[in-house]
């Protein structure tokens, strides 16, 4: 509602003809100055100014909702009551039912850990026939680092639910729901994402993946301006479109080895070091989210997947409805899936370290690509 | 008094000054007819800078009149009084309430910071849910309005952290009418849902229509009176995206920064800013600090940063004019902010 026509808010005519004159047409334009500045800009008087500013204020300010009506809202129209669930028992149950809709999860862990594993299921799950306990629609998989595998996610099909892939051309079907798409560059995903925008509601698409955001960003490094201003204009696109086609948006982010000037700590607390003896940066981990801090305050839902001595973890790093926990996970034939779905909860800023030792996939992590 | 210091458009003010009438006395024998002939307009509009001038001459001589010196002030005194009657909103952690002096004040804004995860959206929900609290429990029984910039708002959580709030309300009535037969008379009839009914939320997707919500909330508080807290979540995500003009980002924040103070003093209202943080180089190496640079940190009256201290939630009072700089522990779980346990790892059975 930004770029609202001013000369369409029914404002008098009078004062109406005045913005239009001085070249002030949208709501941005008016609410970017000060109400002095405007006073000069429009020559007329303060009473004025300050009343046509509340009238495009209260014009082009969203309608309020109160959160009885959002909650009962989303009960009533949305399937699953706009959850993606994970069919991992314990992660769904902390998450109230699943992956939310209209919200950017992100999935963080070093490489082979499982996130495209992960990403290949919940495809999989978005696909599948309500029947079934699926959202029966379309899903958009963008796959940057080209580790999208067919073959893999229909074996994952026929494992877990035989009784589906089982039938002739349900195979086919379900993986003709599947949109990959592989941009080769950061403009390219650009102009992918802008497209999206229209057709995400009128082709039935229920779930995006975007495996993964960092690979676009350091594909790109070395001109421009810095990284977290790159990335600026996609986070709160992607957060939009998450946002009005209620559909939930998965997106997995790398890691790479934490610099030792990394901040980690506020000013008061470095002056307050001897209070605390024991060095906080001990606790950090070598490893950390490839994308920097900015990115972590945009994804609403982050979990992270790490291994330690053998076992793989996936953890509710960041959520604002679950208390941090961490669930022991294995990957077989049928896909992720937990040991335990009882999971521990976590105390403390382990819930966002993030482990590396020693689990079977091939550790390859290169601290030049991905900074 | 000037006439230059008139709330009128430029060119009537310059109109004025070229004819001759540079102070309020010049303007208050003229009559409008002859205000028209000298500065060449019409007669409405030389009525209209009379009344104008008029308002603003009957504002001075109040401000040399009896009761104040200079109008629109309180003693000192009045303000104590006022303040120790305030009723605070509590945090629902006794904790941080103790270093807050009882929890967020009214009037005043308070700016909350931290690092992703940490419970900044979880402080805001819980706020905005506690307001409400009814006087008989201590409470302001209140309204909120939750203006959401970045989609965080989860009304599940909501729901879950007003259930907590009713057994806890229950809780403290059967321990304080524990000798009382009339126990059964006090249940209390409030629903969760009566809770999420009486947060307002709003969905803000630009920073246009940030600045037009606050703007907006002025004549939304006046026509619902019994709202109490306002929480931003975040103050910050529109403006770290999209914005070349730094200088245009500073003068809007702080447009807005005043708007905020005002209306935080003219309603009597708690304003919670959440922000983001950013990493600053200072003194040879990087520290965290919160984002929108260092004008920003003056707008706030209160900010309290949220950090890991070990493997501990903490808060840390960083800058109030009342408070003293203090840190204390703060838990999340599942019915909302509490104190912090000391056993270090439950094992939660779903």
């Amino acid at each position: 509602m930004a770029n609202q026509l001013i000369s369409q808010m029914g404002l008098p005519k009078s004062i109406a003809y005045v913005f239009a004159a001085r070249n002030i047409i949208t709501a941005k334009d008016a609410l970017s100055l000060t109400e002095f500045e405007m006073m000069e800009l429009l020559d007329v008087g303060l009473a004025e100014v300050t009343l046509a500013l509340a009238h495009i204020s209260e014009v082009s300010c969203p309608p309020y909702q109160t959160a009885l009506s959002l909650l009962e809202h989303r009960i009533q129209n949305e399937y699953l009551a706009g959850h993606l669930p994970t069919r991992l028992k314990g992660l769904d149950a902390a998450l109230c039912g699943g992956i939310p809709f209209g919200v950017v999860t992100e999935l963080v862990g070093p490489a082979g850990i499982g996130k495209t594993q992960f990403c290949l299921k919940l495809a999989l799950l978005a696909s599948l026939p309500s029947t079934y306990g699926g959202l029966d629609g379309r899903v958009i998989y963008i796959d940057v680092e080209s580790k999208f595998s067919s073959k893999r996610m229909i074996e994952m099909g026929f494992n877990s639910f035989p009784e589906i892939f089982q039938t002739e051309g349900m195979a086919k079907e379900m993986a003709g729901r599947i949109l990959v798409l592989q941009p080769a560059s950061l403009t390219e995903f650009t102009e992918s994402l802008q497209q999206l925008k229209v057709s995400l509601l009128q082709h039935h698409v229920k779930l995006l993946i975007i495996d993964s955001m960092t690979a676009l960003i350091s594909g790109e490094n070395g001109q421009g301006p810095p990284r977290q201003h790159a990335l600026g204009w996609h986070i709160s696109f992607i957060k939009s479109l998450a946002e009005f086609s209620r559909i939930p948006v998965v997106v997995t982010n790398q890691v790479r080895s934490q610099g030792r000037d990394e901040a980690s700590r506020y000013l008061f607390q470095v002056q307050d070091r001897t209070e605390f003896p024991e060095d906080l940066m001990s606790f950090d981990s070598h490893l950390v989210a490839a994308l920097g801090i900015h990115w972590a305050h945009a994804v609403s839902i982050r979990l992270v997947l790490e291994s330690r001595s053998g076992q793989r973890f996936i953890k509710l790093a960041k959520s604002s409805i679950s208390p941090p926990m961490a669930f022991l996970f294995n990957i077989t034939a049928s896909g992720i899936f937990l040991i335990d779905d009882d999971g521990v909860e976590m105390m403390g800023p382990e819930i966002n370290a993030i482990h590396c030792q020693g689990h079977s996939g091939i550790v390859n992590f290169d601290t030049e690509m991905t900074r | 008094m000037e006439v230059s210091s008139l709330p009128i458009s430029a060119s009537q003010r310059g109109k004025l000054i070229s004819s001759g009438y540079t102070s309020l006395s010049s303007l208050s024998s003229v009559s409008p007819s002859q205000l028209a002939q000298d500065l060449k307009i019409s007669e409405n509009e030389a009525l209209e800078i009379l009344k104008v001038a008029s308002r603003r001459s009957e504002l001075d001589i109040t401000d040399n009149g009896a009761c104040a010196i200079v109008n629109g002030a309180q003693t000192a005194w009045d303000m104590l009084q006022e303040e120790e009657s305030s009723v605070r909103i509590t945090t629902s952690c006794s904790d941080l309430d103790d270093i807050l002096g009882g929890g967020i004040n009214c009037k005043e804004v308070t700016e909350v910071g931290g690092v992703p995860g940490i419970g900044k959206t979880q402080l805001g929900i819980q706020l905005a849910i506690n307001v409400q609290i009814p006087a008989d429990y201590g409470g302001l029984e209140g309204k909120a309005v939750y203006i959401d910039t970045e989609g965080s708002f989860m009304v599940e959580r909501a729901f879950q952290i007003a259930e907590a709030c009713i057994e806890d309300m229950q809780e403290y009535n059967s321990f304080l009418r524990k000798d009382s037969k009339d126990s059964q008379a006090c249940q209390i009839r409030k629903d969760p849902k009566d809770f999420l009914d009486n947060i307002f939320y709003f969905r803000i997707c630009s920073y246009t229509e940030q600045i037009a919500v606050i703007n907006y909330l002025e004549k939304f508080v006046s026509e619902h009176k019994d709202v109490k807290a306002v929480v931003i979540d975040s103050i910050t995500f529109h403006f770290r995206q999209d914005f070349e003009d730094m200088a245009l980002r500073t003068r809007l924040l702080g447009g807005m920064a005043l708007k905020l103070m005002k209306l935080a003093k003219t309603f009597n209202l708690a304003i919670i800013l959440l922000n983001q943080v950013t990493t600053k180089y200072s003194e040879g190496s990087f520290q965290l600090t919160l984002a929108l640079g260092d004008s920003w940190s003056h707008a706030c009256t209160n900010r309290i940063i949220l950090y890991w201290n070990g493997n501990e939630r903490c808060a840390h009072i960083d800058k109030s004019p009342s408070m003293r700089s203090a840190s204390a522990p703060y838990a999340v779980t599942g019915r909302g902010i509490r104190n912090c346990a000391s056993n270090s790892k439950r094992v939660k059975m779903m």
